[in-house]
């Protein structure tokens, strides 16, 4: 129980008290606004900053009732923000701006806000925010049961930190008597909680990285377009947590997912979390199967060749499964979209794209700055879906986002941004969860075979999303990874750097590796030997080991560098990392660029974080033949014998899994 | 009493920044914020947002030195600007923004710069409008601005 709900007077006199946290960069306005809810009797906390407002949030999930956020923020997007909180805490946020236009109206509604008020904000208006609250809490004990008795707080207190805090979410589901701390810590009565429930008031379910993490994996598993929320509650193995948690989570997170997706569509590209190099966001999008890969082709000749034949892999179909490939998570805030697998064609832009496309879902809007991921990638994936990784250099606040959310992005971490991989769980999270949370299970599911269990879904907001994009990915990754075993090394590693941040945002990181995986097992033609050097790391993927995603060894994926990418695939915490271990693998691209990238893909909780470990090896031959790059690859597979995890059910899908 | 005269000056100072079109009622709403515990509230927050625009007013003059001009930039900048103006209730201060604005969306340099120095003046004029009447406002006593007729 919630010590400090039971003081709050909100029970009581509410809404009196009703703890608001402000967000504005800008301090007149953010005088004005404490004063005004000050004045509304409202228990005010203001910062001027998003990431400040993050960690609050974080550190105590059950401290705020509600957020009220300015759009335009130098540090982060607005709308990533509210993304964000959305899909961890499920606060209701209420945003603010001086810019009236329908379509940022509009987009703050996909976003999911419950409210959009205009600057100068009147007392008026703030008057009533507390509806918002209200109604949230009604709904959600709608959903959870019906059984509305219980009144907020204990919801969102589940520090859920992951399934850890399972018992804690357990509490305030509370299937069974009241909510009390014991909540058994059996898992398997998932199935039956819903039904437990009924008769208690649930108190709103936190969906906490880890617990967004096994959602999305369970999603994933069971194909995004099938999952149905019974079936994920058994999946997923949570304590107190009904059906209705679940229900209605899935909705939001196909929600983002088509979001995603329709942005991703719009990419070309599906940088397949390789991370482009190019801050430009992998998108992306909806893999339809194979078909970016022609596009990916694009400019490399070899890599077309990889896509083609990804294409017929059977990979790639998978991740048309993802209800439209939602791997374009990311595209909330851009960063990492990723592009229909048919983007994965553009070949000049892909190649650059591929790095962001795991995001890091830091907010570190930089990590995907830094990150040049999928320096290879880019060259294969030519689509801008990379932006996941890739996103990170332009990475400002929304690409922080993107990686976390774009689970499915991640891929594209080729850039050691660890945001990317790691993104800020936060931001994949939101990206992942909306839209990609269908994507994602099934990615998940798909593309780590071996992801079983992914572990909490802590950072599955981060893998999420990534893992939608992988698994949206999953076609591109198909595709992409060709492009990625074609870089030999570009994996995905968007091992940002950053995952060390990140990390609690999940590690997003999985999902860039994964996607580089599978799509070095797509590659199946020319890269087959590549495929190969995947294929070692995939079993290490397909562990759905919950990874922690261990800072993205700095990945370096710069531009112009040799990719250095050491494929050595750990699958941590499920998520499916191909780590390059040691020699980058130099993969020529096209486009001359040559990502300094060590894909190490390390699985972490989940999430296949390729991290491009020290660059350097030159992978001769150009690129021009996957077939180098793969035995450069397998070589080093060898020489590593890396994949942490044995068994990595390497299968087509096993790169991608890392979502 | 010698604080009737002062408290009619206060007033028709006060009407007259409205009248006139400096500020709107966005400023009232201030007004009505301020009570015992906050009785310097709306000079508060004026100096705060001069304070803080001056920052901004550096900006956009430092990028409108720029060439060529980078559009996006200064619209983001003026964006900011708008929204703190707003807030305090600078009417002809927000106009002028809204006008840069314009320019920048239809890429008109000459309009965005002839803008902004206008903007500048009226931010400037406002500026000791608002400093002349604070200060008369605090001669006069925190009660009588509470009691300031809306």
């Amino acid at each position: 129980m919630r010590v400090e709900r039971v003081i709050s007077d909100e029970n009581d006199s509410f809404p009196v008290g009703m703890r608001v946290l402000a967000v504005d960069d800008d301090p007149t306005c953010l005088l004005l606004l404490e004063t005004l809810l000050t004045k509304c009797k409202y228990n005010v906390t203001t910062t001027s900053q998003a990431i400040t407002a993050l960690k609050m949030l974080r550190e105590n999930k059950n401290k705020f009732d509600l957020v009220i956020s300015d759009v335009h923020m130098p540090d982060m997007d607005g709308f990533k923000l509210l993304e964000l909180v959305g899909l961890e805490m499920d606060l209701p946020v209420i945003m603010l701006s001086a810019n009236g236009d329908t379509k940022l109206v509009m987009k703050g509604i996909t976003h999911g806000a419950c409210d959009y008020l205009l600057k100068p904000v009147r007392i008026e208006e703030l008057q009533n925010i507390w509806q918002h609250v209200i109604r949230r809490k009604k709904f959600d004990r709608k959903d959870q049961d019906g059984s509305g008795s219980q009144d907020k707080p204990y919801i969102d207190s589940s520090e859920a930190a992951g399934l850890g805090n399972v018992d804690q979410n357990g509490k305030f589901n509370k299937k069974r008597k009241d909510q009390n701390e014991d909540e058994d810590e059996e898992r398997d009565e998932n199935g039956h909680d819903n039904e437990d429930l009924s008769t208690q008031k649930k108190p709103r379910v936190v969906w906490s990285v880890e617990l967004h993490r096994k959602f999305v994996a369970a999603v994933n598993q069971l194909g995004v377009e099938k999952a149905v929320p019974k079936k994920i509650l058994e999946l997923m193995n949570v304590e107190n947590l009904t059906r209705e948690n679940v229900a209605s989570h899935l909705q939001k997170f196909r929600l983002y997912l088509k979001r995603i997706s329709c942005v991703a569509n719009q990419q070309a590209n599906m940088a397949a979390a390789l991370g482009s190099v190019d801050s430009t966001h992998l998108r992306m999008g909806t893999m339809n199967g194979l078909g970016n890969f022609h596009t990916l082709a694009g400019p490399d000749q070899i890599h077309n060749a990889a896509f083609r034949s990804f294409q017929h892999s059977g990979v790639l179909r998978r991740l048309n499964t993802p209800a439209g490939v939602g791997i374009s998570g990311l595209p909330s805030s851009g960063l990492v979209q990723l592009s229909p697998v048919q983007n994965l064609g553009n070949t000049s832009t892909y190649q650059r794209k591929l790095q962001s496309f795991v995001i890091p879902g830091n907010h570190n809007a930089n990590i995907l700055q830094g990150m040049p991921m999928s320096l290879e990638f880019d060259q294969l994936q030519n689509n801008r879906a990379a932006s996941h990784v890739g996103q990170f250099p332009s990475v400002d606040n929304t690409t922080v986002l993107p990686v976390s959310s774009i689970s499915g992005s991640l891929i594209d971490a080729g850039c050691s941004n660890s945001p990317l991989l790691g993104v800020t769980s936060n931001s994949l999270l939101l990206e992942g969860s909306s839209q990609l949370p269908t994507l994602h299970a099934s990615n998940l599911r798909d593309s780590v075979s071996g992801f079983p269990n992914r572990s909490t879904l802590s950072d599955f907001t981060s893998i999420a999303p990534a893992s939608n994009q992988l698994h949206g990915s999953k076609a591109d990754i198909q595709d992409q990874a060709f492009p990625i075993s074609c870089n030999a090394g570009k994996i995905i590693s968007s091992a940002p750097q950053d995952w060390n941040a990140p990390k609690k945002d999940a590690p997003y990181q999985s999902n860039v590796p994964s996607c580089s995986i599978n799509s070095l097992r797509a590659v199946n033609g020319d890269m087959a030997q590549l495929g190969q050097c995947l294929d070692q790391n995939n079993p290490i993927f397909n562990r759905n080991v919950g990874f922690d995603f261990v800072d993205p060894l700095s990945i370096k994926c710069s531009e112009g560098e040799n990719l250095a990418m050491e494929p050595s695939v750990i699958e941590k915490e499920g998520y499916l990392m191909v780590q390059p271990s040691r020699q980058g693998i130099y993969i020529p691209d096209n486009e001359g660029e040559n990502f300094a990238m060590e894909p190490s893909v390390i699985e972490k909780e989940g999430y296949l974080i390729v991290q491009p470990r020290r660059q350097g090896s030159y992978i001769p031959g150009n690129l021009g033949s996957l077939e180098d790059l793969a035995s450069a690859m397998t070589k080093q597979d060898h020489d590593k014998g890396k994949p942490t995890d044995g068994d990595f059910g390497y299968n087509d899908y096993s790169l991608r899994t890392c979502i | 009493m010698e604080r009737n005269p002062m408290r009619r000056q206060l007033a028709s100072m006060r009407k007259s920044l409205f009248d006139q079109g400096y500020l709107d009622e966005q400023f009232m709403e201030l007004e009505q914020l301020l009570d015992d515990a906050n009785p310097n509230f709306v000079e508060e927050v004026v100096t705060l947002y001069y304070r803080d625009s001056a920052r901004l007013i550096l900006n956009l003059d430092r990028a409108l030195e720029r060439r060529p001009l980078d559009f996006s930039k200064l619209d983001g900048l003026m964006h900011q600007f708008k929204g703190s103006s707003s807030s305090i209730g600078a009417k002809k201060v927000k106009a002028e923004s809204t006008l840069f604005r314009e320019y920048c969306k239809s890429g008109n340099a000459e309009g965005c710069m002839r803008t902004f120095q206008q903007l500048k003046k009226e931010y400037a004029t406002l500026r000791k409008k608002l400093e002349t009447y604070f200060q008369l406002a605090r001669q006069i006593g925190p009660m009588e601005s509470a009691n300031r007729p809306k």
